[in-house]
């Protein structure tokens, strides 16, 4: 039994029950908000996992090209060559909401010079390794963009059900228990005092009786 | 307009600049951190970093878990494919489920 430390008066037990009603609304509104936020979540986390072997195989064949290129050049070649890239990426952000929690969502910009115009090198002095480097890392882009903005939404979802989950608990174990305990105990508290009034009232009016009538 | 950088050892992010990210040199820990916490306070939206750097922050990345931008996303870096990524996955799914369901 926990009960909490108030006083058991008739104005307390209505404050008690109303908090009851809410409590237990949120709970079923927190409730639902969690198995809501873990579907989603379960769905983009799969999603996450197969993207992410997806982008890091790519890395590996783009990083395998580079490792090829940097052994037939030499570094001020590869330096040169890289120096002045042909496009600039940036990004817009937008927001997104699932269940009020903000989420981002990247969509790539992309400034070049000429349109799909990935090299920024002639090809007289650099090795062809570079260029399928170069290719391959173009090539997985966007996939790298989509693979961010979902593991972030991932994370960002994760933290908001643990928090999630753990007010769903508090109400379910701790408060609604709680409140229940303190309003039975208030009942009996005031249930109590009346049936003594009760038997007060009647042993007065007994002692009355016979202090009129004389009865036994 | 947002910006996106890679960081890492020289080897593993160089090619990122021939795309138009921008792209920071780094292989010190503490200017790794110094370097990130700048970047959260700019417009940076994505952060690419390297498994082998972020095996040295730590707790570092945490910080970056919660917040909306910049989202730090580590990718396999010359030396080859740590599982540093993944491992980030199956934490989130720990975060949220309470243990990794999808293994």
């Amino acid at each position: 039994m926990a009960v909490m430390n108030v006083n058991p008066t008739r104005m307390e037990l209505t404050n008690l029950k109303r908090k009851l009603v809410t409590a237990r609304r949120g709970h079923k509104l927190l409730k639902d908000k969690r198995d809501e936020l873990m579907r989603r979540f379960l769905e983009l986390v799969r999603e996450n996992k197969a993207l992410r072997l997806k982008v890091e195989a790519g890395i590996k064949q783009a990083n395998a090209h580079m490792a090829l290129a940097r052994s037939v050049m030499s570094d001020e070649a590869l330096s040169v060559a890289l120096m002045m890239p042909a496009q600039k990426m940036e990004l817009d952000v937008e927001e997104k909401n699932i269940m009020s929690v903000i989420v981002p969502q990247f969509h790539a910009k992309v400034k070049a010079a000429k349109d799909g115009e990935i090299y920024s090198y002639g090809y007289a002095f650099t090795s062809c390794d570079l260029d399928d480097a170069v290719l391959a890392l173009s090539d997985i882009m966007p996939d790298l963009l989509k693979l961010a903005e979902i593991e972030k939404t991932c994370q960002l979802l994760a933290s908001e059900i643990e928090k999630t989950r753990r007010r769903v608990n508090a109400l379910e174990h701790v408060m609604i228990p709680q409140y229940e305990d303190t309003i039975k105990y208030i009942t009996m508290k005031l249930d109590e005092a009346e049936r003594s009034s009760t038997t007060r009232l009647m042993k007065v009016k007994d002692m009355m009786l016979q202090e009129a009538h004389h009865y036994q | 307009m947002y910006k996106i950088a890679a960081m890492g050892d020289k080897d593993s992010i160089y090619g990122f600049s021939s795309i138009g990210l921008e792209i920071l040199p780094v292989t010190e820990p503490r200017e790794a951190v110094r370097e990130l916490r700048r970047m959260s306070e700019e417009d940076y939206a994505v952060v690419f970093l390297t498994e082998s750097l972020a095996a040295l922050l730590g707790s570092e990345l945490d910080r970056y878990r919660e917040r909306a931008v910049p989202a730090v996303i580590l990718i396999p870096g010359v030396t080859g494919n740590t599982g540093e990524g993944l491992r980030s996955i199956s934490r989130s799914v720990e975060q949220a489920v309470g243990s990794d369901i999808l293994k």
